[in-house]
């Protein structure tokens, strides 16, 4: 079954360049995905290739110009199904206890208040943090709270689970436990889940397949089926297939990190001495950061 | 019997500035350094206080100056939360007002009294104005901001849960702004009481404003200085009372640490 489809889907931005006038930046050009029902799947790609445009775009939070997105068969302009979004930056209401935190998506879709309970109690648990219902986001962890906010998304119970880099503001111990809890909760109920991530390892332990993206203006370069053994430990980590498939997602993705990076690099310059100039050291430096970083 | 020992020692500290002037006031006059006549001491203002206070002129007074900062007060937060809250909403009107907003804010309300005395006579009505006017553009300025300050990650988040925008109006964006909606309306509980004393010394024949002016004019100085202390004790109630309604919505504040 396929749960997303996207075919030449298109996207460009207005921008402002730094002479003031207005530039075409197209962010997603011919990008083509399959998204299985049920299945785990990372977009992984160097920063500004568009992979949160995407995602932005699946949340219906932004549109696209061309091309066609199908969601379950339908188009995904025309239907608004249940997809629930988790950000890098938690996004919880600093008003609302971590529980009514949890309800805000029932509340929404008009749930009864006792039940509404019922079911934010149930995902706070399985998070781990029931001994925290009553306390309010700016009392717990950075960790804690990105648990609140996917038990959040869980709650309310979306056909599709969307995460945009969510574990990138963590630090690695942190990171490391939310990466295991995350599989246990997919593993337990197998919600189709797209997740956005820079970093390769966090994408081969976590998924089923993961999508590789050129530089921008972003497509899908290839997909890596990522047939390590369910139900993943932290041990995946150390067994020589999980090296041999990072080395091979390595070399996938170090051309269009250096080319993201030179654009980048170069614009810098440009800006910096006026001309474009090599700095090799500076951008292989930048390549290991943000690949080998996350 | 420690705690009681605390309480008063963490309150002897909050208010030393303030024993150590009285103590100046009061001996300022008593050793001849001031005019007596011109500068009567704390012990003589409160006595005339008093009297002021069995006489029953001091409630009536201050009856009359409560009743217009209050009328004032109210038609400034009704208009100033809702309009902020609307042009904030809609960020591009906001384009529009802002430089107005500015020079107005930048307008001094007394300078305008002139203004509203031609316009609606000396009566209350250019009292209530000039009130509404003082406390009218920090709530509204604040709100405004507030607004559009919201967090725009959990506008998204709500979003793409299906929210309706009548949700993510009354269960996002009011309660992020709520906040500095509270901050302009003490801000303009402030300056509401600040307007409301030029108000009664122009036309008035009540308010502690009144008072004051008319015990300067009669030479009852102990008297002037009684109503100058009413006036400071109103103002404080009045933002005691604002910080409490501040406290009872934003609760989940408590505690945040700063840079949350």
């Amino acid at each position: 079954m396929i749960k997303i489809q996207a075919s030449q889907v298109y996207r460009e931005f207005q921008v402002k360049n730094h002479a003031g006038a207005k530039e075409k930046l197209v962010v997603l050009d011919d990008f083509n995905l399959q998204v299985r029902e049920g299945e785990f799947l990372s977009v992984l790609g160097p920063s500004g290739c568009g992979k949160s445009t995407f995602l932005n775009i699946l949340a219906g939070l932004d549109q696209h110009d061309g091309g066609q997105i199908l969601v379950d068969g339908d188009p995904i302009k025309d239907r608004s199904f249940d997809r629930g979004l988790v950000f890098q930056g938690y996004a919880l209401l600093p008003w609302r206890t971590v529980l009514e935190n949890l309800e805000v998506g029932l509340e929404i879709r008009n749930v009864p208040k006792k039940e509404r309970k019922e079911i934010a109690q149930r995902y706070l648990s399985l998070v781990g943090l029931s001994a925290f219902a009553n306390q309010y986001p700016h009392q717990l962890s950075g960790g804690m709270r990105q648990r609140v906010s996917i038990a959040r998304v869980l709650a309310y119970q979306p056909d599709l689970l969307l995460m945009d880099e969510p574990f990138a503001a963590l630090d690695a111990q942190t990171r490391e436990t939310l990466q295991l809890e995350l599989i246990r909760i997919w593993e337990a109920d197998k919600k189709t889940i797209v997740f956005i991530t820079h970093s390769i390892d966090e994408a081969i332990l976590l998924s089923d397949r993961v999508a590789v993206m050129t530089a921008r203006p972003g497509k899908v370069k290839e997909i890596i089926d990522i047939a390590l053994p369910r139900p993943r430990t932290e041990e995946v980590r150390n067994s020589p297939e999980f090296a041999q498939i990072r080395q091979y997602a390595w070399n996938l993705i170090k051309d269009e990190v250096v080319k993201a990076q030179g654009l980048q690099l170069q614009a810098e310059q440009i800006r910096e001495t006026g001309k474009a100039g090599g700095s090799l050291i500076r951008l292989q430096q930048k390549i290991k950061e943000v690949v080998l970083g996350g | 019997m420690k705690k009681l020992a605390d309480f008063f020692s963490s309150s002897l500290e909050k208010t030393i500035g303030l024993l150590l002037f009285i103590a100046l006031w009061e001996l300022a006059p008593r050793a001849g350094w001031v005019e007596s006549t011109y500068l009567s001491p704390p012990s003589v203002v409160a006595k005339a206080l008093l009297a002021l206070f069995k006489s029953g002129a001091l409630s009536k007074h201050l009856a009359i100056s409560l009743q217009r900062a209050l009328i004032g007060m109210v038609i400034a937060v009704t208009f100033g939360t809702v309009l902020g809250l609307f042009i904030g909403y809609f960020k591009r009107i906001e384009g529009f007002l802002d430089s107005l907003f500015q020079s107005f804010r930048q307008m001094s309300a007394f300078a305008l009294f002139p203004v509203f005395i031609l316009l609606f006579g000396v009566g209350e009505l250019s009292k209530t104005i000039i009130i509404f006017w003082a406390s009218l553009w920090p709530i509204l300025l604040n709100t405004i901001n507030g607004v559009k300050n919201v967090d725009k990650l959990q506008v998204q988040s709500v979003k793409s849960m299906g929210a309706s925008q009548g949700f993510i109006f009354l269960k996002v964006i009011l309660p992020a702004a709520a906040p500095d909606i509270f901050t302009g309306i003490r801000l303009g509980g402030s300056y509401c009481v600040m307007a409301l004393v030029a108000a009664e010394m122009i036309g008035a024949t009540a308010g502690l404003g009144y008072l004051i002016l008319y015990s300067q004019e009669t030479f009852n100085i102990p008297d002037m200085y009684a109503g100058i202390v009413g006036l400071a004790i109103m103002g404080l109630a009045i933002n005691y009372v604002l910080r409490l309604i501040e406290k009872f919505f934003t609760s989940w504040k408590q505690g945040a640490s700063i840079g949350e």
